[in-house]
């Protein structure tokens, strides 16, 4: 199989340190001679971290007091009395 | 003050104390404090939990009005099984796939994806060769202002396929892991990594526009 194919095909496997150590030191080799490979990973590393460092917004106010109203509601109609 | 509740079975009173300090006990604590019918420990966990699980439910679904009633029921059906909960994942895990039940249920009724199915078999290998081939900037996260951040990032996983926006917002936004995503919709551990990585490429390319070096000025 082509390098840079391989490369593709493994990325994920790659950051998420899913596989061999001999499998990852050839794919390290390949990168280092194939600077778009090593863009590729890199990128992709990227994309990953900044979705994750990317915290999701409080919930709206009234969307949160609906949520805790239904709950209270459905706890009434389960056999408890909300306080 | 006390803050006086019952149990769903009608049963005994219990009294909760704000100085038990729900919001320093473990979620396993919680589950354990809301079984014996403290309402106020099942408040705790949704304030701890209410924002990721609605951006899991807004990203599933796609559809604001029914991200918010996935979101509400994720919540009263944990609510009504938490008997059934009994501690062999974390209790987030647990929540997340009801959450992913409900929010996909929601999906299939939308006419625009009448027989959508997490199943359904991803295209040839030919569908991972990327696009773009340009480097982006060190702290890409760092060219745009919170919400256009926010903006940029939530339109491309919207424009990803269902199967694909599902997975990838399992594994690498909530980090379930590949097990627990594949356990969660039914799928193989290999057809989890699949999906994942067509989301991660397509993801890339898509904010390369975006962060890519000298993009902006």
């Amino acid at each position: 199989m082509n390098p840079c194919t391989k490369i593709i095909l493994e990325v994920s496997n790659y950051l998420d340190n899913e596989m061999d150590a001999a499998l990852r030191q050839e794919l390290e080799e390949h990168m280092g001679c194939c600077p778009e490979c090593r863009i590729i990973i890199d990128t992709t590393r990227q994309t990953i971290q900044v979705y994750r460092g990317c915290e999701p917004y409080p919930l709206p106010q009234s969307l949160h007091n609906r949520l805790q109203q239904a709950i209270r509601e459905h706890f009434g109609k389960l056999g408890g009395e909300s306080s | 003050m006390e803050l006086l509740e019952r149990n769903w079975n009608g049963m005994a009173l219990m009294a909760m104390s704000p100085t038990n300090g729900a919001a320093t006990l473990s979620d396993l604590e919680l589950v354990a404090q809301a079984k014996a019918g403290h309402l106020e420990a099942f408040d705790e966990l949704v304030n701890r939990h209410e924002r990721k699980i609605f951006r899991l439910t807004q990203h599933i679904t796609g559809n604001r009005e029914d991200a918010e009633d996935a979101l509400q029921d994720s919540f009263l059906k944990a609510f009504s099984r938490l008997s059934q909960f009994q501690g062999e994942s974390q209790f987030y895990t647990w929540l997340v796939r009801i959450a992913v039940n409900e929010s996909l249920m929601r999906l299939r009724k939308r006419k625009a994806h009448p027989t959508f199915s997490l199943d359904e078999p991803v295209e040839s290998d030919g569908d991972l060769v990327p696009r773009e081939r340009g480097s982006w900037e060190d702290n890409p996260e760092q060219m745009y202002g919170q919400q256009e951040l926010h903006e940029i990032l939530d339109r491309a996983v919207q424009s990803l396929p269902p199967i694909f926006r599902t997975v990838f917002v399992m594994r690498d936004l909530d980090q379930l892991s590949t097990e627990e995503t594949a356990e969660a919709l039914e799928l193989s551990v290999p057809a989890v990594k699949s999906r994942l990585l067509r989301a991660r490429l397509q993801l890339r390319d898509k904010l390369s526009k975006h962060f890519r070096r000298s993009s902006r000025v």
